[in-house]
């Protein structure tokens, strides 16, 4: 039986610092939702909120229409997979799976038959009777995973809960969760920093910063139109050129190093007017043409070549320096000191205000907006 | 993270008060009795006259300055001696390393007074070395006084320095000592520029609990201190002089007792909180094989200094078999002195038993709720409590005892001569160590296995002890077999409280000796040494290894 959660004006203090100062939140019923930040976000502060291990200065929390915020981390019926996966060492993989069945006062066959089920969920049947010590990062994730989903929670909280793992079992985990998630259809709140994680996962994700939210949304949404210079350059590269809008004949232009204009359609028409601009340009939005062709004039500073894609450093004639990230070519790696013409796919470049507060491009959708006539 | 659960109607809460209480009866209630008698006249008036004629009098100071004396000496040599061995012991592979260990645990356990006599039944005025020596022409110094004394409290206290220092030695991460190598630091001038800042931490602490034993040490400085009177043979006068007279001026040493090592305290605190750092090796410091000359000295250095301190106990199970004629050894061996000892003094091994595991269980069970209190539930409460358990670890035992004497002497808490105030005593006595290593090992829980558990349902209580408990389990039987081998052993606060219905093993060997009855003292010496092997070898079957960490 899943949930919705509703998180209203919440605040979370310890002594006189501030950790979430106001913060507001709609989980959908089913959703794989991800919280994203850098440590000290308070994400992971959230999440604890959520299960009941932190305490709520301030503000509502519901599951459905019931308001949890006194209500025991015990009763809340939540089940959590923690970042060291806690499993418990003096038990059997079994055991710890059937821990919270056994708290319920199940009749013994159901215990036995929903262990079995999520032993076969998340496929370490064959390690039942091992003790958790001896059983690899992944399978102890697993573990964790069937103890926190045999209890038929309201909601599943993940708290990084693949950052111990190595990189390509972190990618072999975060398909297991995701595809484990789609088959339950549990209310998922999910903790990372890893925007490329939480991309893969979620459903949306809720991009925080010092204790706020930055943007709520669906991944494509977030890489494409960030509401701001935060969420431009925390998830995914991006090179941040200051720039000015210019109007002339009626047409927006932008303009780069080099007195290079490019005219831009999808600024928003209330902004679109002479102001100083930030433009946030990602590696792959500028293409390399050969020297003398139209385009914004720079030089090679070095080559990396990353398989797939190979990636350059570059200067503009004014010394900024910026990445790009061009497909590798068979034939050719550009010489470091190469000058070069770069294209700019000017339908995907962002443009925000000199504070990064706001994008002035067309197309965003921040969920958070819905809260801030509540706030 | 720290965990902040909801607070109200916790049953851990419940928890804190009792503790609360037992701590005001059985220690807050006697030290304020003791500070009461101590100011206060019979009739109720407010006088510092026990102060006046404790510091009137040079007798009484100087035995302050013999005490501190002692102890500096006894501690300084102690680390010297005790460093560098456990030094070579971590990093080279010493001859017979695993016995080596165990003698030198062994050495740390016995009651020092023990050593005391067998070192004067050795080199004493009409000793067996001081005979021998002198026959082919060497004479022996005097070993009573400061020099006796400090030879066997150094003896006595090296190996906890041993123990300590092996402890920081194995938390330090080897590639730290690559490291320094790699940069050109090797040999002495990385042990004394980079391990031993690396233990200084530990180091400070050993320095203190050599230190407060020492000062506290009662039983050595009264055997062989003759006329160098220290401070807890004052107390222990005072006391006993008390008993027929001026209650108020043994309460008021008492006091001066406790004034005086909580100024050590702060000044060691003071030095620690300046070296606060904490390691977690990943790779431990491998043990090398050393070379000629400088692999002899090491064996020979580490194989002395320990022969030499487990030499009074190898004499002490001799001298029980040998014959006895009255109170003097004749030659011969018989098992006259067992016969006696098990025919005399009859209580004093069930006692020993009785008083020992009674203490220990209760301990244990206050120790393992109070880490978790501390370390779980860190709140003002809780934090007295971690406080209130201390304040005994820097008592010397003896004020503890007169203390106790002082509150439980009337109605309705007449305790004195039972079993009861002899437990009570122990508990408070031996509870800091218990507390500190069950701390220590709940720290090594991380917070979220616990928190897992209440998310699936399972109740605080019952968290508790399906989790926690039973994964605390090693660490506490490991700790309780060490604090078993000191409570066995325990004298100072024991030798105030006792009578002939609590007498106990270790305080058998104490009437003995002071009776000049060696044979028999020797013969209880050697149950009492026996039975510390055996719980050590136990120690060594439950934590499933030879390396006892303190």
């Amino acid at each position: 039986m899943s949930v919705d959660i509703r998180i209203r004006n919440a605040v979370k203090k310890y002594g006189d610092n501030t950790i979430i100062p106001d913060l507001s939140l709609d989980i959908r019923e089913g959703e794989f939702f991800t919280l994203l930040g850098p440590s000290g976000c308070g994400k992971t502060t959230l999440l604890r909120m959520i299960a009941g291990f932190n305490t709520i200065e301030g503000g509502d929390f519901f599951f459905n229409d019931v308001r949890i915020n006194d209500m025991d981390p015990v009763k809340r019926n939540i089940g959590m997979v923690f970042q060291n996966y806690a499993i418990f060492p003096h038990l059997t993989v079994e055991k710890n799976v059937a821990f919270g069945l056994k708290n319920r006062n199940l009749p013994k066959e159901e215990i036995a038959a929903k262990t079995d089920q999520f032993l076969k969920l998340v496929k370490i049947e064959e390690y039942r009777t091992r003790m958790p010590e001896r059983l690899s990062g992944g399978q102890q994730q697993r573990v964790a995973l069937a103890r926190a989903l045999a209890i038929t929670p309201d909601v599943l909280l993940m708290d990084e809960p693949l950052s111990n793992l190595d990189a390509k079992l972190r990618v072999e985990m975060r398909t297991v969760i995701k595809e484990i998630q789609n088959e339950i259809g549990i209310t998922t709140v999910y903790v990372t920093h890893d925007q490329e994680e939480a991309m893969a996962v979620s459903d949306r994700i809720a991009v925080m910063n010092e204790g706020d939210i930055q943007q709520i949304g669906i991944p494509k949404a977030l890489y494409q139109r960030p509401a701001n210079l935060f969420v431009a350059s925390f998830i995914g590269l991006t090179n941040l050129i200051t720039s000015r809008l210019e109007i002339s004949n009626g047409q927006t232009y932008i303009c780069l190093p080099g007195e290079y204009k490019i005219p831009l359609d999808t600024i928003r028409k209330e902004e679109r007017r002479a102001q100083d601009v930030i433009l946030s340009i990602r590696p792959e939005e500028l293409y390399v043409k050969p020297f003398g062709e139209d385009g914004v004039a720079a030089y090679v500073d070095d080559a990396v070549f990353l398989g797939l894609n190979t990636h350059y450093f570059i200067h503009f004639e004014d010394g900024e320096k910026a990445e790009i990230i061009q497909e590798s070519q068979i034939d050719s790696i550009i010489e470091k000191g190469t000058k070069i013409s770069l294209g700019v796919k000017t339908d995907k470049i962002n443009v925000f205000d000199t504070e990064g507060k706001r994008n002035l491009v067309e197309g965003v959708v921040n969920d958070l907006d819905a809260y801030s006539g509540a706030l | 993270m720290r965990a902040t659960l909801s607070k109200k109607g916790d049953v851990w809460r419940l928890v804190s008060v009792l503790i609360l209480v037992l701590y005001a009866v059985i220690l807050v209630y006697p030290l304020a009795r003791l500070l009461k008698v101590s100011v206060i006249t019979p009739d109720g008036h407010f006088s510092l006259d026990g102060f006046r004629a404790f510091f009137g009098q040079r007798y009484y100071v100087r035995s302050i300055s013999n005490s501190l004396k002692v102890s500096v000496a006894a501690t300084v040599i102690s680390l010297l001696v005790g460093v560098p061995l456990a030094y070579f012991y971590q990093m080279y592979e010493l001859k017979g390393k695993s016995l080596l260990q165990v003698l030198i645990i062994l050495c740390s356990m016995s009651a020092p007074f023990i050593g005391a006599y067998a070192w004067i039944v050795l080199m004493g005025r009409s000793g067996i070395f001081t005979k021998l020596l002198g026959g082919i022409g060497i004479k022996v110094g005097s070993i009573y006084g400061f020099k006796g004394i400090l030879l066997v409290l150094t003896l006595q206290l090296f190996p906890l320095v041993f123990l300590y220092t092996c402890g920081a030695l194995k938390n330090i991460d080897n590639s730290l000592l690559e490291a320094s190598i790699n940069m050109g630091r090797s040999g002495t001038k990385m042990f004394l520029t980079v391990v031993i800042p690396l233990c200084m931490p530990t180091i400070i602490a050993a320095a203190l609990l050599v230190f407060m034993r020492a000062f506290a040490d009662f039983g050595t400085p009264l055997l062989i201190g003759e006329g160098y009177k220290t401070f807890p043979v004052i107390i222990y006068d005072a006391y006993f002089a008390e008993t027929g007279g001026n209650r108020m001026f043994g309460a008021t040493v008492s006091i001066i007792g406790i004034i005086i090592t909580a100024c050590i305290f702060l000044i060691q605190n003071y030095f620690s909180n300046r070296h606060k750092f904490t390691m977690n090796a990943m790779h431990t410091i491998e043990r090398k094989q050393a070379h000629g000359l400088k692999n002899v000295l090491i064996n020979v250095y580490s194989w002395f200094v320990v022969a030499l301190a487990f030499m009074p106990q190898v004499y002490v199970i001799y001298s029980s078999f040998q014959k006895t004629s009255g109170k003097l050894f004749v030659p011969g061996y018989s098992l006259d002195s067992y016969r006696f000892a098990f025919t005399h003094l009859k209580k004093a091994i069930p006692n020993t038993f009785k008083i020992g595991i009674t203490a220990l269980a209760i301990m244990i069970v206050l120790a393992v709720l109070i880490a978790y209190l501390v370390v779980r539930r860190s709140n003002f409460a809780n934090k007295v409590i971690d406080t209130l358990s201390m304040v005994p670890y820097i008592i010397p035992g003896s004020v503890i005892g007169i203390a106790l004497v002082l509150a439980f002497s009337k109605r309705p808490l007449l305790l004195t001569g039972t079993v009861t105030i002899m437990v009570i005593a122990l508990i408070i006595r031996r509870i800091p160590y218990t507390i500190r290593s069950s701390v220590a090992v709940l720290q090594q829980i991380p917070l979220s296995i616990e928190e897992a558990a209440l998310s699936l349902g399972a109740s605080k209580m019952k968290t508790f002890f399906t989790i926690t408990v039973p994964m605390m389990g090693n660490g506490i039987i490991s700790g309780a077999i060490l604090s078993w081998v000191t409570i066995i052993t325990e004298l100072s606060t024991a030798v105030i409280l006792y009578n002939a219905n609590t007498i106990t093993l270790t305080l058998a060997v104490y009437t003995y000796v002071s009776r000049g009855s060696y044979g028999v003292a020797a013969a209880y010496a050697t149950i009492l040494t026996v039975t510390t092997i055996i719980s050590l070898l136990l120690y060594m079957r439950v934590t499933g290894n030879k390396e006892v960490t303190l």
